[in-house]
């Protein structure tokens, strides 16, 4: 991190010189038909290329609950999932869970693969079996706000 | 008969190799990537305005929805079995669209956007034996990395990629990657395959090709081309060709400059007064400026229309058209509103005792050109110097803040536009929008 000394979060996710666009728009143009898209095209999330090596691949998403503390992932938190980065033992995941999205650990005990919590407040293990297609993507990184959030809320 | 386009498809399709890759139900796959819950649902996504579907994955298909059926008559039958129905997120849509690009171009240093879920890649510096392997590993990675799935056709010319395109989704065990570079694939089926799927063949040259005993594709590509320019003009002698492997759309990596623009909405209800269209032509103009200073054009004049609709066929009609010159070549959003009022002002009619109810206005400009080699005026020559700051400041500020943040007064605030097209069952941006993000639990 001493690459951005006292940099603040919301001028590093705009602003900065050698930032990326995380989803990274392609050509506006379409060669044959002209793309519906076009008046709705906006501005992509920015993250520094430092941070984000396989743009498309890459998605945001926001943390709702605690019970993932133990793995230093916070209530309100923005975790960076990156979906070309094979899971795991202990990879904290996003994973498609009773048809809702979940942060969990993946646990990797000899054949067995499970999905754990990481929270001193509830069982050491909740065990779900693990089907196919469950994992989302893999958590590169989590983004949290040490001061007041402002506009993001 | 025979001998001849063999010949000639040995010689090109031994070298050149051309992949369409598209993505499955493009619009409601996206939609899928960030829903779990929509994954073995049908799902269909609506045009602008809620108005007709336009994208269906196969289980909506299975329930008998057609492309383009308007959404008001299958609405109670969507309810009754289940189907998740939403608006278009074209900014999901657009960045997804972006992604999956992105993959395809660390497969193939040549790639030509066709449409917004649709690419051709170069693929003619991959050895015969190896395209279909790299297809796979390609549909693999993209699937992996995006979460959205694709078919990948292969061919020696556009026409026959796009064919193979349409063998890959239809055909499940080719695992959606057909080649029809391989001779043995082409030989197999270009003569199971009907003439209707052939690329650029539309309802009345089939007509006509069905009364000359074509029905299927190998049928039209042993077809002598020279008489039948006459019957399906250039276009079905060009697509004979290409069927031989005789390439004539080359690949286009960079898009033509664009010599016209135009932006036209249908509103979300009709509209009645004078005000309401004075905003929503502003708003239009305030779009095309924008367009018109991504790509650096400019224009000297606008058309300006406005109608009433088809459907209402007991209410008074009315459509107008008006050009309106302007003095010099401007992508100044200011200048393009002042033009578009100026069109309205020319045209408005008040209304008797019965109004017209508009339902769609636009504004259209030809013969763009860059607006740096544009001649200046001698007469009405505009502020350019404090112009250029201006809009660059005002598209700065919709670019950080989202589109929209900054507009001139008269196109009125996007919160209160009553008027513009609906999007009532669109999901979140999920990817371009901080606010909007996609929520994990924890």
């Amino acid at each position: 991190m001493s690459a951005a000394p006292a940099q603040r979060v919301d001028e590093m996710l705009v602003g900065s010189a050698d930032a990326v666009r995380v989803p990274l728009i392609g050509q506006a143009l379409c060669a044959g038909f002209p793309s519906p898209a076009d008046d709705f095209l906006e501005g992509a999330l920015e993250l520094p290329r430092w941070l984000v090596p396989n743009p498309p691949a890459t998605f945001l998403w926001r943390i709702a609950g605690s019970s993932m503390e133990g793995a230093g992932i916070y209530d309100r938190d923005l975790a960076c999932v990156d979906r070309s980065l094979k899971p795991s033992h202990g990879s904290v995941v996003v994973a498609a869970i009773d048809g809702q999205m979940s942060c969990k650990r993946l646990v990797i005990d000899g054949n067995v693969a499970r999905l754990a919590f990481c929270s001193p407040d509830l069982p050491a293990f909740a065990i779900d079996e693990l089907g196919e297609g469950l994992i989302w993507g893999v958590v590169r990184f989590s983004i949290r706000w040490h001061v007041a959030r402002g506009r993001l809320s | 008969m025979n001998a001849s386009p063999l010949r000639q498809r040995d010689r090109i399709g031994g070298g050149r190799a051309v992949a369409l890759i598209d993505g499955n139900s493009f619009y409601c796959s996206c939609e899928r990537v960030f829903d779990p819950k929509l994954a073995a649902v049908p799902v269909i996504v609506l045009s602008n305005n809620d108005g007709c579907a336009i994208a269906r994955t196969s289980e909506a298909k299975a329930l008998g929805i057609r492309m383009g059926d308007p959404y008001f008559k299958i609405r109670d039958m969507c309810r009754r079995q289940g189907v998740r129905v939403f608006s278009s997120n074209y900014t999901l849509y657009g960045d997804m669209s972006g992604r999956t690009n992105a993959v395809y171009r660390q497969f193939a240093p040549q790639v030509e956007i066709y449409s917004i879920d649709e690419s051709f890649l170069n693929l003619s510096d991959v050895a015969p034996g190896l395209r279909v392997e790299l297809a796979r590993d390609l549909r693999a990675t993209v699937r992996a990395w995006t979460g959205i799935p694709t078919c990948v056709g292969i061919g020696p010319t556009k026409t026959l990629a796009k064919l193979a395109n349409h063998i890959a989704k239809t055909v499940p065990e080719l695992q959606g990657v057909c080649d029809l570079t391989d001779v043995a694939a082409y030989e197999h089926w270009l003569c199971r395959i009907g003439v209707a799927e052939v690329w650029g063949i539309g309802r009345a040259s089939l007509a006509k090709l069905e009364a000359m005993g074509v029905e299927s594709v190998a049928d039209l590509r042993d077809l002598d081309p020279r008489p039948v320019r006459k019957g399906l003009t250039v276009v079905g002698e060009r697509i004979i060709h290409e069927l031989r492997g005789l390439a004539c759309l080359p690949l286009e990596m960079v898009p033509a400059r664009r010599k016209g623009c135009a932006v036209t909405r249908s509103f979300s209800s009709r509209i009645e007064d004078r005000a309401t269209l004075e905003e929503a032509v502003s708003a239009h103009a305030t779009r095309l400026g924008e367009k018109l200073r991504r790509e650096g054009l400019a224009t000297n004049h606008v058309t300006v229309f406005y109608h009433t609709s088809e459907h209402d066929r007991d209410a008074p009609m009315r459509s107008v058209s008006i050009t309106v010159t302007l003095a010099e070549h401007t992508s100044d959003t200011l200048a393009l509103i002042k033009a578009a009022r100026h069109g309205v002002a020319k045209t408005w009619r008040e209304p008797g005792e019965r109004p017209w109810r508009y339902s769609k206005a636009g504004i259209v400009t030809n013969d763009l050109v860059p607006l740096s080699h544009s001649p200046r005026a001698l007469i009405g020559a505009m502020d350019r110097e404090r112009s250029g700051p201006l809009m660059a400041a005002m598209d700065a500020c919709n670019a950080r803040w989202g589109r929209g943040a900054v507009v001139p007064a008269q196109a009125g605030l996007v919160a209160r536009r009553d008027w513009s097209t609906k999007f009532e069952m669109r999901t979140p941006r999920y990817t371009t929008q901080v606010g909007e993000l996609p929520v994990a639990h924890a």
